[in-house]
């Protein structure tokens, strides 16, 4: 499915602002693979997405999507086949566009075969309510609002539907809850675990909250300093508790985890 | 005050400069880029109609020049996209090199008469009578098919990234759209559009000069921004409505010229008009905010005076 190999990455080289973001990642993740990732502040999360979706160019290693080296595809070709989600509810949607006209934007991924100059039909608008009515959020009525008028969580919903609108190979989701409140980011979070099992989706999902980091997927990463430290699935990550997690942390990267937010939702726990 | 006379004068000259408007509308509205490629694409239109008329190609020459203009967008859609020139300096730069390219179009002449030539519109005039309104007519109708493809163009698949594109880049890449290309696209089809202006006007004119062109930027923003001021179109969704607004500003701009006209104001002062309705225009937003700030400001202030004037 996804492999990673030797994934190495440097900022702004030999400045006094070089910063190695991406040390010597490797990485496989198998069809149907929901992993989710954890890690300090700065620790190459969301740079490594970044080097997933082709926002840059590794120094040095290879990405392969199912069986294709895609290391050198432009961002927006590979798009064609990865959905991804920020945490800013800003990033995933054009505010100025209605609901309609930003999925219809979204479908785009899947046709290869439609022409530039169609128009939206009448059968795609049908199929764009049906999704939107299946997140709960009586979006379908509003299809012809702008986007900009949504909530926070309304656009993170409807981003999630426009990431997923046409199967992605590969979803990523960054921090996609953070900037919602509790309530909203449950709802989202429910809404995300119940697509990707729809679909059966290879998902990578950064998060900042450790009890999703061990209840959602059958996966777990953890990053420090541009490498993955910690990788755990199966029985093992099943028996694991927070603290556990927390302390495998610490071992492995040789300090305890220093994302403030990570903390504040073990307390919550 | 307004003989008939007049008023068709300032109608015809509002359809034709309306495209520019358009053109604008498309540039700095939906792709949220400055383009100053618009002066120069204007007179290159004009040039580029001027010559194929006198070569005996009037409605040829109407194509030609969209074509021309197309080219003019390419390029500073390329310079933008693909070699990291900002923006405005892309515009600039065309502009610049199109001076050349425009006297080259006109024989290295800084203008060209046509008052012997049959033009679009002599060749209209004789078919339906001095008398007829065939300038209004042809004017009116060029702006009005420019308008229906205009917006049937932005509600398709590739419209919709173009406006997505002046909306959130991101966004478009995420859909696999790649956003050089629909800035191309938009800048191609804006200049196009610049450039049947100043074509549909060299002919209705009957002459083209190598300064034609000039301020046409501002000229076209100071249209459209009163065309969305006065139908308050600015918070609206309807590309419908948004395009009426670039006509209806733009003929209503030539009707406040009619009028300068008319009272005697210099032509000249007229530049400095335009300039300071798109300055204000464009500066609205943040002078509002700095006046309600002022006046929240005060406001907190003389509660705070009338509060401390209670205790003592
Ligand atoms: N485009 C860039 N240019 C320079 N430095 C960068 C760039 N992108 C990321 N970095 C640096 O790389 C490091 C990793 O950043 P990254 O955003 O991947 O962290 P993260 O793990 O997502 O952290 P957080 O939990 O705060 O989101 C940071 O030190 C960051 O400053
Ligand atoms: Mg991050």
């Amino acid at each position: 499915m996804l492999y990673l190999k030797n994934v190495t990455k440097t900022f702004n080289p030999g400045t006094v602002n070089e910063k190695l973001a991406l040390n010597n990642i490797s990485l496989h993740l198998a069809p149907g693979d929901f992993a989710t990732i954890v890690g300090s502040n700065g620790a190459g999360k969301s740079t490594l997405f970044n080097a997933i979706t082709g926002d840059f160019i590794p120094d040095a290693g290879t990405v392969t999507l199912n069986g294709r080296d895609i290391t050198l595809i432009p961002d927006y070709r590979r798009a064609k086949v990865i959905g991804r989600m920020f945490q800013d509810p800003l990033r995933g949607t054009a505010p100025g566009m209605t609901i309609e006209e930003n999925l219809a934007l979204a479908y785009l991924r899947a046709s290869g075969h439609t022409s530039p100059l169609s128009r939206i039909t009448a059968r795609e608008r049908a199929q764009f309510a049906e999704r939107l009515a299946e997140l709960g959020l009586g979006l379908e009525d509003r299809m012809k609002q702008p986007v900009g008028l949504l909530s926070g969580g309304q656009r993170q919903a409807l981003t999630l539907l426009m990431a997923t609108v046409v199967t992605p190979k590969l979803l990523l989701l960054d921090e996609h809850t953070a900037a919602l409140d509790p309530a909203t980011a449950d709802k989202v979070l429910a809404l995300t675990r119940r697509i990707v099992a729809e679909h059966k989706l290879t998902c990578l999902m950064i998060t900042h909250n450790m009890h999703d980091a061990l209840s959602f997927g059958n996966r777990t990463l953890m990053m420090d300093s541009g490498r993955i430290v910690l990788d755990v699935a199966g029985t093992e990550r099943e028996k694991m508790t927070v603290d556990d997690l927390l302390d495998r942390f610490a071992e492995s990267a040789g300090h305890a985890l220093d994302n403030d937010r990570i903390l504040l939702s073990r307390e919550e726990g | 005050m307004f003989t008939p006379a007049v008023v068709f004068n300032a109608l015809e000259l509002g359809c034709i400069y309306s495209l520019v408007a358009l053109a604008l509308f498309l540039s700095f509205r939906v792709l949220n880029i400055a383009d100053l490629t618009t002066n120069g694409a204007f007179t290159l239109g004009c040039a580029v109609s001027a010559t194929a008329a006198v070569a005996g190609h009037p409605f040829l020459g109407f194509f030609l020049a969209m074509a021309a203009g197309a080219a003019a967008g390419g390029i500073t859609a390329l310079l933008q996209t693909r070699m990291g020139v900002p923006s405005i300096l892309a515009g600039i730069i065309t502009d610049t090199g199109l001076y050349t390219v425009n006297l080259a179009v006109m024989g290295f002449s800084s203008n060209v008469s046509m008052l012997k030539t049959a033009t679009a519109f002599t060749l209209l005039r004789d078919v339906m009578g001095e008398q007829s309104p065939y300038k209004l007519l042809l004017a009116g109708a060029v702006t009005l098919l420019a308008c229906v493809l205009l917006i049937a163009f932005l509600g398709t698949r590739l419209g919709l990234s173009i406006r997505a594109t002046g909306d959130n880049p991101d966004m478009v890449r995420a859909s696999s759209i790649n956003t050089a290309f629909t800035i191309m696209v938009g800048l191609c089809i804006s200049n196009s559009l610049t450039a049947l202006s100043g074509a549909v006007l060299a002919q209705y004119q009957r002459s083209a000069d190598i300064n034609l062109g000039n301020s046409m930027v501002v000229i076209g923003l100071a249209s459209l921004i009163i065309g969305e001021t006065i139908l308050g179109t600015a918070h609206r969704s309807s590309i419908w409505l948004k395009a009426a607004a670039a006509v209806a500003g733009s003929v209503i701009y030539r009707f406040i010229i009619a009028l300068a006209l008319r009272a005697h104001v210099p032509a000249e002062s007229l530049k400095l008009i335009s300039a300071v309705i798109v300055a204000l225009a464009i500066a609205a937003p943040a002078l509002k905010a700095h006046y309600d700030f002022r006046r929240a400001r005060a406001k907190a202030q003389a509660a705070l005076e009338k509060a401390e004037g209670g205790r003592g």
